[in-house]
């Protein structure tokens, strides 16, 4: 069969996929996936476990090894059997937390550190990259055995059909691995056309066994004579390798970024690993069945020399079975391309989230970041991260020489993946672990196994020396790759899979006790351990009875009224439904969460339309995960941040101005409604009064008299009230004109005790004064300091209840300034209106006994300010004491340039 | 046909002396009642026919005694005349959602607050 045949027919077989994986992807567009969510796909997915080296190494290795490539498969199945205890922690974690990858998932858990990330993604990206290798090394080789019969090609022509496959795959998975951004990195399409692959992968393998057992052998009891009397059966593997083998294979079965894509972040039904946990292993042993006979069969008839890894081929081709072979040729060839395509998916995920993304987003940091933009960033940085992958297993693939046997290679990868192991058990069972424990861990782990295992595998000669494999670099005896610490004598698997996991674990166990933990990663730390007391089922949406009009009601408030209706609409008629309002169908609930997640973000969108579907409630999580994506957009836009803070201050400063324009207002207000009421009073005496007056009834001469005498009193209240009123509006408007004269203060004391009507036989109250004291030059507004002192003795004459008031004035020096107190021997001012008492319109007792209007003390405190000097309240001098402080020469002067 | 007693609760003297001037002539006792603190006690213990309640006193608001006035068995149903220099709309308001019977504002007409003051007791 010629080279370009081969070709044609792969070239045949992948746009057969890429239809298999259009279709299913347009049917879960239109809300119809539901068989394609099914759990025997689920199941099938997982076949990615079985790659090529499954395919054509099994039977390599069991030609080379006898039945220990049965060890590579009893370690999933025991993962899978046991799917209660990690599997089922896993996918509920990964679908609560929207988990995207296995880095995603130990950054996440850690406190959400992407160093850690980083590690794992690096560590994924290494330990992928030879498996990649051996991917296009078997597809390469099988075409080669195909189209040479036997006889190998030259080594450039291999090289340039394996950089044919990888990009051919690097576009397979371009096209379907990137086609959107969905929150839960969900690909229909490539799900389904893996499951595809696994069917031919399966049926291919069992069509030659058939063909060597009941064809070649003549039936299953020649096929056991044949068997026993092979050198297969006489081989016997050692316990340690044994155990190590089945500890390897289920730890990689576990951490495999492949593996966790499909059985992690792929799994829309936690209930699909119910049905996986024996249909999986049912698989397995389908798969492996008719290993041993292959091989028996192949080392039977094939020529001496020739590689067993490529039995399953070469057997038919021996007989002539030209179309088995074809067949067992795309088996081999669905095994490589689905592992690749999986593990490109996974490892671009990890490359563009937590190395390439995190780098832009900083680069970027004071510009701003539209989500459009984003969005094309993220596609295109997976795009190249998946180029970057095929590229990369390309060079090794180059680099190894392709010349070493793939069983080894594949195990090789397995221990490096599985040092993520101890970080991810800790992750999901044990509270206590901290991020700097699993950093070390991780990190130790993987120095051990590039030490003891992938520097190794590239062979003597490669990039060790065979000096260095002999005696450890620079004569060290105790580094040694394959003896390390001078444990001599161990299979180097063995050896490299036990010292990378003990020092892997103890430094993870260590450093986490010694360590303390951040606030989120105690939170998170909570959240993963305790999965299941903290979500629900793992299902998705129940339909419930849930009113399309609410739905409606909450889509509008999110995308506007146009965007809703006409999404409803659409949906209403996808259901042959006149009106606008569609069946409430999980699939549509689902569909209208995407819809909505796409403008306030995942967890917010099934938080609240849980809130509405009712039959599930809204969890503890779902607030947790709303609260995330809050903190993920503060994590992400600092810039934001530094806005939202800008606008803060602004709106505090509006709010704060408002507040003083309210007050401002309610002073006018509250101003405007005493001085009504302070007019109204003595207005009302004066009406009630004169229309008494007026109606000419029968009264007294002495009561005319006394109303008489109210009216005026009341009319010269009113008149004070307006002069003072306007004498305060003056001077709080800073229009006073003072008239600054020389006079003594003596003077202008006396003034104020003659208008008060305190001097000689009038006085009601006993003034004591110094005279002497009171010889001080003044330089000010005598007439306006007159009013003041008027103002403070006449209150004392008002308010003074002592049985007999005595009123005390004393001259005195404070701080240099001379000072005026005014203390009369009453009861004093109470302590909590001494604040207030110089606004305006407050009485020392709220009681009009002294008939003024309570402006006094302000117009007092107003004219002190005007003339650079000040009146104040002191406690504690007996009764009540006002002091005075004098305007000093300075000030005075400043009060006329002002 | 008994005495008819009204109980003026009010600080301003001036405005007493004038109420007081007025209500006398139609032959009513007047008793009053110059403070906010002491005025829902005298209430209780004259239980008069009338009260006329200021709203600005001295210690306790015009508001605060109607309030428990209304709110006491003895003392619910006594008609009451309130009278304010605050004339605002909300001052009204606020006093008919307590259960003012009549709202006047100062200054008022003598004939005016008579008449209210007689259709009250009647």
């Amino acid at each position: 069969m010629s080279f370009d045949i081969l070709v044609v027919i792969c070239v045949v077989y992948v746009l057969l996929l890429f239809g298999v994986a259009f279709w299913a992807d347009k049917q879960a567009e239109r809300g119809k996936a539901g068989w394609l969510r099914s759990p025997v796909v689920y199941t099938l997915s997982l076949s990615v476990y079985c790659t090529a080296w499954t395919f054509y190494g099994a039977v390599g290795y069991a030609a080379r090894s006898g039945l220990e490539f049965v060890a590579i498969y009893l370690g999933p199945t025991l993962v899978m059997v046991g799917w209660w205890v990690i599997l089922r922690r896993l996918v509920r974690i990964g679908r609560s937390q929207r988990i995207t990858s296995i880095a995603d998932l130990i950054s996440s858990r850690y406190g959400k550190s992407n160093a850690l990330g980083v590690l794992v993604t690096c560590l994924a990206v290494i330990g992928t990259t030879p498996y990649v290798a051996l991917q296009l090394q078997s597809v390469t080789l099988s075409l080669d055995a195909f189209s040479q019969s036997g006889s190998a090609s030259d080594p450039q022509s291999l090289r340039s059909t394996a950089l044919l496959i990888a990009a051919g795959l690097a576009l397979f998975t371009i096209i379907f691995g990137t086609r959107n951004l969905d929150a839960n990195e969900r690909h229909h399409g490539v799900v389904t056309a893996i499951a595809v692959e696994a069917v031919v992968k399966l049926a291919a393998l069992m069509a030659v066994g058939m063909f060597v057992v009941f064809v070649v052998s003549g039936g299953v009891g020649p096929t056991l004579h044949a068997i026993d009397a092979s050198p297969i059966s006489s081989w016997n593997t050692g316990a340690d390798r044994w155990a190590t083998l089945i500890f390897l294979s289920a730890a990689a079965f576990i951490c495999l970024p492949r593996m966790f894509q499909v059985m992690v972040v792929e799994n829309s039904d936690e209930r699909h690993l119910a049905t996986a946990s024996w249909a999986f292993p049912l698989y397995l042993l389908l798969i492996s069945l008719f290993v041993v006979p292959i091989a028996v069969v192949g080392l039977s008839v094939s020529p001496e020399g020739s590689n067993p890894d490529l039995f399953v081929q070469t057997v038919p081709l021996a007989f002539d079975r030209n179309a088995l072979a074809m067949l067992a040729f795309l088996g081999g060839f669905s095994s490589a391309t689905s592992m690749v395509i999986v593990a490109a998916i996974a490892v671009s995920t990890m490359v563009s989230n937590h190395v390439v993304m995190p780098i832009w987003l900083n680069l970027r940091e004071g510009r701003a970041a539209l989500s459009g933009d984003v969005r094309k960033v993220v596609i295109l940085s997976r795009r190249l991260s998946i180029a970057g992958i095929l590229l990369f297993g390309y060079l090794y693939f180059v680099l190894s020489g392709g010349g070493a046997a793939l069983a080894a290679i594949g195990l090789v990868s397995f221990t490096g993946v599985a040092q993520v192991l101890p970080a991810l058990l800790g992750a999901i069972f044990w509270r206590g672990a901290t991020r700097t424990g699993a950093a070390a861990g991780i990190s130790v782990g993987f120095a051990v196994w590039v030490w003891t295992s992938f520097l190794p595998s590239f062979g003597e000669g490669g990039i060790l020396t065979p000096e260095i494999l002999a005696h450890g670099p620079f004569g060290i005896a105790l580094l040694r790759p394959h003896a390390l610490f001078g444990i001599e004598g161990l299979d180097p698997l063995v050896h490299s899979v036990f010292w990378s996991m003990i020092l892997n674990a103890g430094s993870f166990l260590a450093f986490s006790i010694l360590s303390s933990q951040t606030p989120l990663e105690r939170l998170q730390g909570a959240r993963f351990v305790n999965i299941f007391r903290y979500s629900g089922g793992g299902r998705g949406w129940s339909g419930g009875v849930v009113e399309a009009e609410d739905l409606l009601m909450m889509s509008q408030r999110l995308l506007g009224a146009t965007d809703a209706q006409a999404l409803f609409r659409a949906e209403a008629q996808r259901q042959n439904k006149s009106g606008s309002l569609p069946d409430v169908t999980p699939a549509f609930v689902e569909r209208l969460e995407r819809e909505l997640s796409g403008s306030v973000g995942a967890a917010t969108a099934h938080a609240m339309i849980a809130q509405i579907t009712g039959g599930v409630s809204v969890s503890v999580e779902d607030m947790m995960r709303v609260a995330d994506e809050a903190q993920q957009i503060l994590e992400y836009s600092s810039q934001l941040e530094s806005k939202s803070r800008e606008l803060e201050n602004t709106a505090g400063q509006l709010r704060e101005a408002n507040e003083k324009l309210v007050a401002l207002s309610f002073q006018k207000d509250s101003f405007l409604s005493q001085v009504s009421h302070e007019l109204r009073t003595p207005m009302t005496s004066i009406r009630s009064f004169s229309e008494i007056l007026m109606d000419g009834e029968s009264m007294t001469a002495g009561e005319r008299q006394k109303f008489s005498q109210i009216i005026n009193g009341e009319a010269v209240r009113m008149t004070r009230l307006l002069d003072d009123l306007l004498d305060l509006s003056v001077l709080e408007s800073g229009q006073v004109v003072l008239n600054r004269q020389d006079g003594t203060l003596d003077a202008v004391l006396d003034r104020a005790f003659v208008a008060t009507g305190q001097l000689g036989a009038e006085a009601t109250m006993a003034v004591d004064r110094n005279g002497i004291d009171e010889k001080v030059p003044l330089r000010t507004d005598c007439d306006r300091l007159a009013q003041v002192f008027i103002n403070l003795i006449s209150n004392a004459g008002q308010y003074c209840d002592a049985p007999e008031p005595r009123l005390k004035v004393h001259v005195h020096e404070v701080d240099g300034r001379h000072v005026v107190d005014f203390i009369d021997n009453g009861s004093g001012i109470p302590e909590e209106s001494q604040a207030e008492m110089f606004e305006k319109f407050t009485r020392a007792d709220d009681h009009r006994a002294g008939g003024g209007a309570g402006l006094g003390l302000a117009i007092c405190r107003e004219v002190m300010k005007r003339l650079g000097g000040e009146v104040d309240y002191v406690a504690g001098l007996g009764g009540a004491a006002f002091r005075v402080t004098l305007p000093d020469a300075e000030s005075a002067v400043a009060g006329r340039a002002s | 046909m008994t005495e008819t007693r009204v109980l003026l609760i009010e600080d301003e003297p001036n405005i007493i002396e004038a109420i007081r001037f007025i209500l006398s002539r139609e032959g009513w006792r007047v008793d009053t009642s110059p403070d906010g603190k002491n005025a829902l006690e005298a209430v209780r213990s004259r239980s008069p026919d009338l009260v006329i309640l200021d709203v600005m006193l001295p210690n306790r608001s015009g508001y605060d005694i109607l309030s428990d006035m209304r709110a006491d068995e003895a003392t619910r149903d006594i008609p009451v005349m309130m009278l304010t220099a605050r004339g605002q709309k909300k001052d009204k308001e606020l006093a008919e959602r307590l259960g003012v019977n009549k709202f006047m504002t100062k200054p008022f007409s003598n004939a005016e607050m008579l008449a209210s003051a007689r259709e009250l007791v009647r």
